[in-house]
């Protein structure tokens, strides 16, 4: 595999990990606009826990994606109070804290950006991804799928039946910054620099454009999304500019025709019936 | 005076949350579109004073096409999928801009002089006096405009209930976009504003003051009109406070931690009651 392939396999399969960190909030009506914060903080405290402590990446990732969720804890319990779009904008004021944060955190190299010496390479990566892909359609074929759908669906019906709304809405929410750590954690181990300035507020944004385009209503939505707006520009190789601004454009005219994204959960549904005739 | 420029544009943006409860990020954009076209104009030789009509005709034409493919097709579905069109036609404004107009830092020849004032050691420039006076006058007939009007009132009907008001006979589909005329044309204005004081614009110059309206109006309260301009005043205040104690790289930190603080424990805003029609007049 030629390095150019290989850096862009690893970007999908971090851009998959990131939008299954979107997806989880959206699915339980909640948007995070602070995905790149809580990348961040995986990236680099996975990186400082394998740069100082020598643990292995595969340790330091996870243990990093679970100082990612304890912010998220933090942020989500007083926030979640009120109903609306608050925890979007909390979200929205802690990326941008982070990011300045690690500006001014020399600890951690400050506006100079942070080599990391642990390298894993695309197949560990690809792993961990389809790891967490695989585990949240488990998660999504539990009781607690239901309950958040319930949730996305309707609050107060959802809370009628005795659904503790803000309880499924604060999981979802910290459990979606968990994998925001880690897939920060795995960008971080491949391409063995980070910077706070690659984490802003754009990159928070991209990776909800993925999930919204990819559908919020099925477990396939977030995966769909990532993978084709990753590869559509490489394969257009057309220069930066043009490149946003042709997914600006595809964007806001799919979210015109389809707002429910490109596969919805009728679509799954209807796939199923005629795979199994009954 | 960078105050006024964040609460200006914190005006269009509470214009849109108060009354269509949509929080328009394209806004910054429409600001960035103001100042760059404003130097395009000026640059080509156009006189201030058309240049900064065009920019304001171009700012409104943008937000109108932000209403076509935004709000017009998505009253029915989640309250999350409009913000995040608006926050993809901020990218693809921006990347148009850089396309156009290219991605340097562009500098506006300095129009009028030296037009300062000195009041005792006091230098107050005319320029800046000037806008400060006429986004003050801007601000203070919306809000005139808002409580007096025939359309003001059809606004607060909207801003109410769009469903109430669409009973009682208010065409919302000709008046949204009244809506979203006049918050392009105070994002716009704000910007030309900064171009012709500041005289330096880039693409992404509507980030920085765009991020920091929406932080100002969600401080003084979203929905009201005077509570952004607290809010803008409050920003610039703790920007200019933290530069002074804590040094420039810390003036983030200020900003948005403020905003979370607020966030955790009057997400309201300071100034409550209400939507864009109830401020108190």
């Amino acid at each position: 595999m030629s390095g150019y392939l290989e850096g862009v396999m690893v970007l999908l399969a971090v851009n998959v990990v990131l939008a299954y960190g979107g997806f989880l909030p959206l699915a339980a009506g909640q948007l995070n606009l602070g995905l790149a914060g809580f990348a961040a903080i995986g990236a680099y405290a996975s990186a400082y826990l394998s740069n100082v402590l020598n643990l292995s990446p595969l340790i330091a990732i996870p243990a990093a994606g679970i100082v990612a969720g304890l912010v998220a804890l933090a942020v989500a319990v007083p926030v979640l109070r009120t109903r609306g779009i608050y925890l979007a904008l909390a979200t929205f004021a802690l990326g941008q804290i982070v990011q300045a944060v690690i500006l001014n955190l020399e600890l951690v190299g400050g506006a100079a950006g942070y080599p990391v010496a642990a390298f894993i390479r695309f197949p560990t990566v690809a792993l961990v991804a389809a790891v967490v892909v695989v585990l949240v359609c488990l998660l999504f074929a539990t009781r607690f799928g239901i309950a958040v759908t319930a949730v996305h669906d309707d609050e107060r019906v959802a809370d009628l039946m005795g659904i503790d709304v803000r309880a499924f809405q604060v999981a979802a929410f910290t459990l979606g910054s968990i994998i925001a750590g880690i897939g920060g954690g795995l960008y971080a181990h491949h391409f063995s620099f980070i910077e706070a300035q690659y984490f802003n507020i754009s990159l928070s944004i991209t990776i909800v454009l993925y999930v919204l385009l990819g559908g919020t209503q099925t477990v396939l939505g977030p995966l769909l999304g990532a993978a084709m707006f990753t590869l559509l520009p490489e394969v257009l190789r057309a220069s930066a500019s043009w490149r946003y601004i042709v997914f600006a454009g595809a964007l806001i005219v799919l979210m015109a025709l389809r707002p429910e994204g490109l596969i919805t959960g009728a679509d799954v549904r209807r796939l199923f019936a005629r795979a199994s005739p009954s | 005076m960078l105050g006024s420029v964040y609460a200006m544009v914190a005006v269009a943006l509470t214009l849109s949350i108060g009354i269509l409860r949509f929080l328009n990020f394209s806004i910054p954009g429409l600001f960035m579109i103001g100042a760059m076209a404003t130097w395009a104009l000026v640059h080509r030789a156009v006189p201030w004073p058309l240049a900064a009509g065009a920019a304001l005709l171009i700012g409104a034409a943008a937000s109108l096409l932000v209403e076509f493919f935004t709000w017009r097709r998505m009253r029915m579905v989640e309250h999350f999928v409009p913000l995040v069109s608006s926050m993809a036609f901020l990218i693809l404004f921006e990347h148009l801009a850089i396309v156009f107009w290219g991605s340097e830092l562009r500098t506006l020849p300095a129009l009028f002089g030296n037009a300062d004032w000195r009041v005792g050691g006091l230098v107050i420039g005319l320029p800046q006096l000037m806008a400060l006076i006429s986004s003050m006058a801007l601000i203070f007939i919306l809000t005139q405009l808002l409580a007096r009007t025939r359309l003001g009132r059809a606004l607060r009907t909207i801003a109410e209930d769009s469903d109430t008001a669409l009973l009682l006979g208010v065409d919302i589909g000709r008046i949204v976009p009244v809506v979203f005329v006049m918050s392009g044309l105070f994002a716009a204005f704000a910007g030309v504003v900064f171009a012709l004081n500041y005289r330096q614009v880039h693409p992404f110059m509507g980030e920085m003051v765009g991020l920091k309206a929406i932080s100002a109006m969600i401080v003084g309260g979203m929905g009201n009109v005077w509570g952004s301009i607290a809010g803008g005043v409050i920003i610039g205040m703790v920007e200019v406070m933290s530069i002074g104690y804590f040094g420039a790289d810390f003036v983030d930190i200020a900003v948005y931690g403020l905003l979370l603080l607020i966030l955790f424990i009057r997400p309201t805003g300071l100034f409550t009651g209400g939507l864009v029609g109830h401020a108190r007049l």
